[in-house]
């Protein structure tokens, strides 16, 4: 291996109506951004299970977008919302397994959006390049930030009780 | 306690009025502004011009000596006000210069993030922070009858100040209705005082001054509220010259709007440094506040 | 059986090619990609030619999967799968990867942009082999068509589609229809009458026997999908009954309550608390404006009540919804003004000279509250000299970064009123004249000959502040010349302030309750800026006129001609096809849970009480698949997007990640386990 730039490989759910279409904007208007995002379609971000970024970690994907449509404009009324909601949990479960938060990241961009969509898309390869490759294994060693997430979890879960007790 | 406080070199001379009224208003109010130890001047508007390097360094040495205690820095001088939020941002957007900057406070011992310190001018911390409830229920004088001409100048709307619409701003209009004055909307309200131009070409500035006094007083202003020394000065300073030039009658008092809040507040008159002004303001403000009071008496 | 797939690269001429190396990804993939039978590279994959070669592959090599490496599916998907579909396949046993928006003309790098390219190819090929057939689903199209708006692009539409015999529910939230076009005077360049072109098509809406019109009215609600829209109406009570009331207008007449108009007069007239816009109204049925109305203030006067000949006052009319079904929906629901206060130094509402463009519309109307006569706020007063600013507003980065597109011609029109009906001068402070439609230029060149001042410059502000005795009185206009360079202050007695165009403030929520989206700024997003411009990404949604964007009348009327075109287009046809892209449930292995049941929005999941298991109505399900992704026994399946073609679809996207000892055994090893 020679000293090259860690180009990481992203594995990008869009949803069709909003952040797809921005993202065929971007290429309309030719707003060049990092090609490390390969994109697969889903009709909502409602549709992305968990699973299926779990799926691509374990295929060697360095991170995962997931994009969909500002809340209170979701194409379905408010199905990113439960999304938005998925995702945080997902996000923290993810943390307590040694996977940094830049790694999964959750953005809203209209089918107006082109450029906001290819900004992000650059924040975040910039960001999970500073990281390194995710290196899945290596990172199941007991740190501090390891037991702090789980805890997390468990505070969250008991708050979350709390409210809809 | 996050306030820390810079007076600048103005209010320790020229302008002790701003100073006094100001910490007499800020005690009415019950909250704590802490002076800055040690601090020193902000260079005016000379020294950006002659050095830009060193201008900043020694604005920034103000920025460093807010201790961690405080997270707000707050200048009641205009001037004092854009130069440290001016140096603030260009510490954050130029590394260059922040790299020398760095340096020269590091040979005194200091260090400075940028954004650490947020800078306020004291009107912005009043009508923001303060708030309108807070001050309403404080004011023991009301100014019914009082006609005011806000006066903001140049520097303290400058578009990167951000708390007010640059281009017509309206927070001391709105903050001199909670007091109960009749406040003038009068055009010129953010056009230049001429600032050190009196002291390089008198005509031209003593032209702007007239063009301030004239809009205030065809809108039939009692006086007009200043919120930067050096717009004090010169449109109170100078109103005789202005008049001798012109062959003008302008008499209008100029008073910080620190010392008008503080005579809504009930604050004596004393301790809020009228007199200093060249043109009287207290017999104006006594017959219009006493003509009001003998009014609604009757 | 394993398939056999059929990969196609195109080239899009050098759109693709010119940065990604489409022939070596085609022989890699045909190479390297288990289960690819054919694979080819080619010009245009779109062009007869390209499809045929699809067509001809699939006869020839018994193809059963297809995957097309090319543009956007929301632009080609339905040309290869008709392609794949004439040749007897499925179509939805194709895929249409993005190599070219998401790929070629987004990235610099040849070679990254080629790799990721081979990885998008890559995953299709992955998951076009767990595609499933799919029998698209057809509805009949209700032959009436929903108009919102009553304006002049909502107008033309209502026309055309009545006129070719269809039925149209026309929605307009003011009592009458007309729109702004109604409030104008003069049109540009023609200067034809506003009225005299717009009323007749006014009374012809309000007569046609193929039209519903339903004024003082407001959307409330849609359900349903394209074909067979539900809608639901919010008449808003007008307290007249609407059949009993003959227009006679003596209630207008006799009401002695006087309020400022700010509606159809912009603030520069008033009406009564019972009142119709304007004379030419349709219909002709007033409307009670119940906040400023004497009875519903203090419970006096009934005045009109008394005097009505045919008793069809009724102060406790209440709102009603109207449920109507449409196949069709257009949104014409135009734009509104700027609030010209947002730019205080321009002195709007402080200085009384300034005008807005609409107030200066109804100063110049014959109809107007002047009766046409150009005079200043106090009523008398003739203007020796006016100032007319331009891009108030528009092309601000602190307001509408767009150009509003009308208003340099709208000033042109008010320069030739104001020098045709007196003696002033007139200023125009532009940025830029924009004058590039049919005659306007020529109407241009008409006004600089009629002797209207041109300054280019932005107007700093508009000022009371006189600094010489000539600017006494006056409002003085300060604004650079760029063409001379030099600072000007321009002594003036009226200012017009050319107002941009803004769009509804209600544009996203009426938008979003009709599944269609806006622009950053709020326009409606049409379905292709040139290809598509009436049409959205909702089926059966249509938009027209200025609710799309700022446009002229000439415009507006196009557009509304063209949505009308294109919804008799679908009723004509009849019959209109929807992806069979839904979610069904396994009943079998459902738990009953109801997990699913509440995060459907369009309640199309229902519990069975007898069987204890969900099941999915499949008319309402929308497909977005937010169920699927939440089934905690996993036995809800998404069609199109179902777990196992997701799964595939990663897997090839990231068939080049797991690199780890992989580098030299990789392709013998995966690729029998793949195709396991």
């Amino acid at each position: 291996m020679s000293e090259q730039v860690f180009e990481p490989k992203i594995v990008g759910f869009l949803c069709n109506w909003c952040s797809y279409r921005a993202a065929d904007l971007a290429g309309s208007a030719r707003i060049t951004h990092a090609p490390n995002v390969r994109i697969v379609r889903v009709m909502c971000s409602g549709r992305v299970d968990p699973s299926f970024v779990m799926k691509a970690f374990s295929l060697g994907a360095d991170a995962v977008l997931i994009a969909g449509c500002h809340p209170g404009e979701c194409h379905y009324i408010e199905q990113n919302y439960k999304a938005m909601r998925r995702f945080h949990m997902l996000r923290q479960t993810l943390k307590a397994m040694g996977v940094e938060e830049q790694r999964i990241q959750l953005v809203w961009a209209s089918a107006a959006e082109g450029q906001q969509l290819a900004e992000a898309i650059d924040k975040m390869v910039d960001e999970v390049r500073q990281l390194g490759p995710l290196g899945w294994s290596g990172n199941w060693e007991e740190n501090g930030e390891r037991i702090q997430a789980l805890e997390d979890i468990v505070k969250e879960h008991e708050q979350a009780m709390e409210v809809t007790a | 306690m996050k306030y820390a406080y810079y007076p600048g070199c103005s209010l320790e001379s020229g302008s002790a009025a701003y100073d006094k009224s100001v910490k007499a208003v800020i005690e009415q109010l019950g909250f704590g502004l802490d002076e800055l130890d040690d601090w020193n001047c902000c260079g005016a508007t000379e020294y950006f011009s002659q050095n830009e390097l060193v201008a900043t360094s020694v604005i920034a040495r103000n920025l460093a000596l807010v201790d961690d205690r405080h997270d707000q820095l707050v200048a009641p001088c205009a001037a004092c006000f854009l130069n440290l939020k001016k140096t603030d941002k260009l510490l954050a957007e130029q590394p260059k210069i922040r790299g020398k900057v760095d340096q020269a406070l590091a040979a005194g011992g200091l260090r400075y993030r940028p954004g650490r310190v947020q800078v306020r001018h004291l009107l912005d911390v009043l009508y923001t922070d303060i708030g309108e409830q807070a001050i309403k229920a404080k004011v023991v004088q009301p100014l019914t009858g009082l006609r005011v001409a806000p006066y903001y100048g140049c520097q303290i709307v400058r578009p990167l100040n951000g708390f007010d619409n640059p281009e017509y701003p309206m927070k001391l209009d709105e903050m001199f209705t909670w007091l109960g004055a009749e406040v003038v909307d009068y055009p010129v309200k953010a056009h230049c005082c001429g600032g050190h131009m009196t002291q390089i070409s008198e005509e031209n500035a003593f032209e702007l001054i007239r063009r301030l006094l004239q809009s205030a007083a065809d809108y039939r202003a009692d006086l007009i509220l200043c919120m930067c020394p050096m717009c004090q000065l010169n449109m109170d300073m100078y109103q005789g010259r202005v008049n001798n030039f012109f062959n003008t009658k302008f008499k209008l008092p100029i008073v910080y709007f620190t010392q008008m809040l503080g005579v809504a507040l009930g604050i004596d008159m004393k301790k809020l440094g009228f007199g200093k002004e060249l043109v009287a303001a207290e017999p104006v403000i006594r017959g219009k506040l006493e003509g009001q009071t003998a009014a609604a008496t009757k | 059986m394993a398939e056999k797939i059929g990969v196609y690269v195109c080239h899009c001429g050098s759109n693709i090619a010119g940065k990604v190396d489409v022939e070596e990804i085609a022989q890699w993939a045909g190479e390297n990609l288990d289960d690819v039978a054919v694979s080819r590279d080619y010009k245009f994959m779109c062009s007869s030619l390209g499809q045929q070669m699809i067509e001809d592959d699939i006869k020839k090599e018994k193809l059963t999967r297809v995957v097309v490496g090319a543009c956007s599916p929301h632009l080609h998907e339905k040309t290869f799968r008709r392609a794949c579909s004439n040749a007897g396949m499925n179509p939805y046993l194709m895929d249409l990867t993005n190599i070219r928006e998401h790929c070629s003309w987004v990235h610099k790098d040849r070679s990254l942009a080629t790799e990721k390219a081979r990885a998008l190819i890559s995953a299709a090929v992955q998951r076009v082999k767990h595609q499933e057939p799919l029998e698209p689903m057809y509805v009949d199209v209700n032959p009436a068509t929903l108009v919102i708006g009553g304006g002049i692009a909502g107008l033309q539409a209502t026309l055309e589609l009545a006129d070719a015999g269809y039925h149209v529910y026309l929605v307009e939230r003011l009592p009458s229809i007309g729109g702004h076009m109604a409030q104008f005077d003069k049109t540009f360049p023609t200067l034809d009458c506003s009225a005299c072109i717009l009323t007749p098509k006014m009374s012809e809406a309000g007569q046609h026997e193929n039209v519903t019109l339903l004024t003082y009215a407001e959307l409330e609600e849609v359900s349903g999908s394209v074909g067979s829209f539900k809608v639901k109406i919010r008449q808003k009570s007008r307290c007249v009954d609407y059949d009993a009331c003959t227009g006679c207008g003596i209630c207008v007449e006799k009401c002695p309550r006087k309020v400022l108009d700010t509606e159809f007069e912009a603030g520069m007239g008033n009406r009564k608390a019972i009142y119709m816009p304007f004379p030419q109204a349709v219909p002709r049925v007033p409307v009670i404006d119940q906040d400023s109305c004497i009875w519903f203030e203090r419970q006096k006067c009934r005045a009109c009540e008394k005097l009505c000949p045919t008793d069809a006052i009724k102060f406790d009319q209440e709102d009603e919804l109207i449920d109507i079904e449409v196949g069709n929906i257009i949104i014409a629901t135009g734009w509104k003004p700027f609030d010209s206060k947002k730019i205080p130094q321009y002195g709007y509402g402080r200085l009384a000279n300034v005008y807005t463009s609409m107030e200066f519309e109804r100063l110049c109307n014959a109809a107007g509250p002047t009766n046409g006569k150009i005079v200043m706020r106090d009523g008398k007063t003739v203007p020796k000299s006016i100032a007319i600013v331009h891009c108030v507003g528009s092309r601000d980065d602190r307001h509408n970064p767009y150009c509003s597109g009308i208003c340099c011609m709208a000033a042109l029109k008010f320069g030739h009123l104001v020098l045709e009906k007196t003696d002033a001068e007139v200023y125009s402070f532009y940025i830029d004249m924009r004058t590039n439609q049919k005659n306007y230029e020529e109407f241009y060149q008409r006004l600089l000959g009629e002797g209207m001042r041109f300054v280019r410059g932005k107007v700093s502000e508009v000022t009371d502040a006189a600094r010489m005795p000539t600017e006494q009185g006056k409002l003085i206009v300060q604004c650079e010349d760029t063409l001379i360079g030099r600072q000007q202050r321009y002594p003036v007695d009226m200012v017009i302030l050319m107002g941009a165009l803004e769009p509804q403030e209600d544009a996203r929520e009426l938008g979003l309750k009709c599944g269609i989206s806006c622009s950053m700024e709020g326009w409606y997003t049409e379905r292709h800026p040139k290809l598509d411009p009436v049409a959205t990404m909702t089926d059966g949604v249509f938009v027209a006129g200025t609710c799309q964007g700022p446009k002229d009348i000439p415009a507006s009327v196009a557009q509304g001609a063209a949505a009308a075109a294109r919804v008799a287009g679908m009723i004509t046809k009849g019959k209109v096809m929807i992806e069979p892209i839904v979610a069904s449930i396994n009943e079998q292995a459902c738990s009953g849970c109801k997990i699913c049941n509440n995060m459907c929005p369009y309640n199309a999941i229902e519990f069975i009480e007898e069987t204890e298991t969900s099941r999915v109505i499949t008319a309402l399900c929308k497909g977005c698949g937010t169920c699927v992704a939440a089934c905690p026994a996993g036995v809800i399946t998404g069609a199109h997007f179902n777990n196992k073609q997701i799964f595939a679809e990663i897997e090839g996207a990231l068939w080049d990640a797991l690199q780890p000892a992989a580098e030299s055994s990789s392709q013998a090893e995966t690729v029998p386990a793949s195709a396991s």
